[in-house]
């Protein structure tokens, strides 16, 4: 149910998830923060089971920093996202998460890059990405509004687009999304 | 469970829109080939990475060298494709520590019959094919089903 999607601009990178708390017919609240910060350079935000969601992302967040104070390594965004694709390939044949993600992150060697997961560990580096049932709507507008290079005025612009696109089109009232 | 011809072809076709997923090789939809000629082999894969009818990405590589002269695609589920490749190469350079040489495409066809055998009961969901150059520039060709 959770909407979450991302894009890369020129030197930043937007995340934006819906805000919506809800289990079926109810709606608990309208301001959850699905975006989990790992690092002042990272950000990692899932959708799917929100247990499984929470839980992913509070251990991701604690396991990369413990990872950095054993192996005195600061891991890089593509090196998180492959530590983080790790963890869910391992737990896929033990009990899997189902959480989707996006990361989003930036680094001095590589600047700035967005990865997205699938909860089976499928991974990839992306431009834009979509989880859940929003990508349906969402990964149109994104093929015809985004380019290369967009700055953080036309990104908000193809963002509002999204948003909009989804009150209109998406069965699920979803008014606050969160950047 | 290994195959030898002279023309090796894996295929996943897409699903189709409106209908649940057929099979879990499937889900991220992929192809495979692998030609031999006159002293050399070929191999390919498309670039697609999709989750059923959807498309994630366009640059999804499913072919990967092992050593100079050999080279693996392996299609299926795309979370196996990457951690099988993570677990040949671990296996692949700890050979090449212990037998100080190269491995043979035989040989590195055998290990990964017996990586895809050992999870006999929970298999890795990935299809492979083995594309190589063996001793005097013989081609050497295999393909294996998930078991």
């Amino acid at each position: 149910m959770d909407s979450v999607f991302g894009l890369v601009g020129d030197g930043f990178a937007i995340i934006a998830a819906d805000a919506s708390a809800a289990r079926s017919i109810l709606v608990f609240k309208h301001d959850e923060d699905k975006i989990m910060e790992l690092d002042s350079h990272k950000l990692l935000v899932s959708a799917g089971t929100p247990a499984d969601c929470a839980t992913f992302n509070e251990y991701i967040q604690r396991n990369l920093k413990l990872y950095e104070l054993n192996n005195d390594v600061s891991l890089g965004t593509h090196g998180a996202a492959h530590f983080i694709r790790g963890e869910l390939a391992t737990a896929l044949r033990k009990g899997p998460y189902q959480a989707n993600l996006l990361l989003a992150g930036h680094d001095a060697q590589t600047g700035v890059a967005l990865y997205q997961m699938d909860y089976m560990a499928a991974l990839s580096k992306v431009n834009f990405g979509a989880h859940g049932y929003a990508a349906a709507f969402i990964l149109s507008v994104f093929d015809r509004d985004w380019v290369k290079g967009m700055n953080v005025e036309q990104s908000l612009d193809v963002v509002r687009k999204c948003i909009h696109e989804l009150k209109t089109r998406f069965l699920i009232s979803q008014p606050v999304f969160i950047l | 469970t290994i195959v030898q011809q002279s023309t090796v072809v894996k295929f996943a076709p897409h699903s189709i829109f409106y209908s649940s997923t057929m099979s879990i090789l499937q889900y991220n939809g992929g192809a495979v080939i692998a030609m031999a000629g006159d002293n050399c082999v070929g191999i390919c894969s498309d670039l697609r990475l999709g989750v059923q009818a959807q498309t994630v990405a366009m640059d999804f590589e499913k072919v990967f060298p092992v050593t100079e002269k050999l080279y693996i695609g392996l299609t299926g589920l795309a979370s196996d494709v990457l951690s099988v490749n993570q677990l040949l190469n671990f296996k692949t350079k700890l050979y090449k520590l212990r037998e100080n040489r190269e491995i043979k495409p035989e040989a590195f066809s055998a290990m990964l019959s017996s990586l895809l055998y050992e999870k006999r009961f929970g298999p890795w969901f990935t299809e492979p094919v083995v594309a190589g150059l063996g001793e005097d520039g013989k081609p050497f060709l295999s393909g294996l089903d998930l078991i």
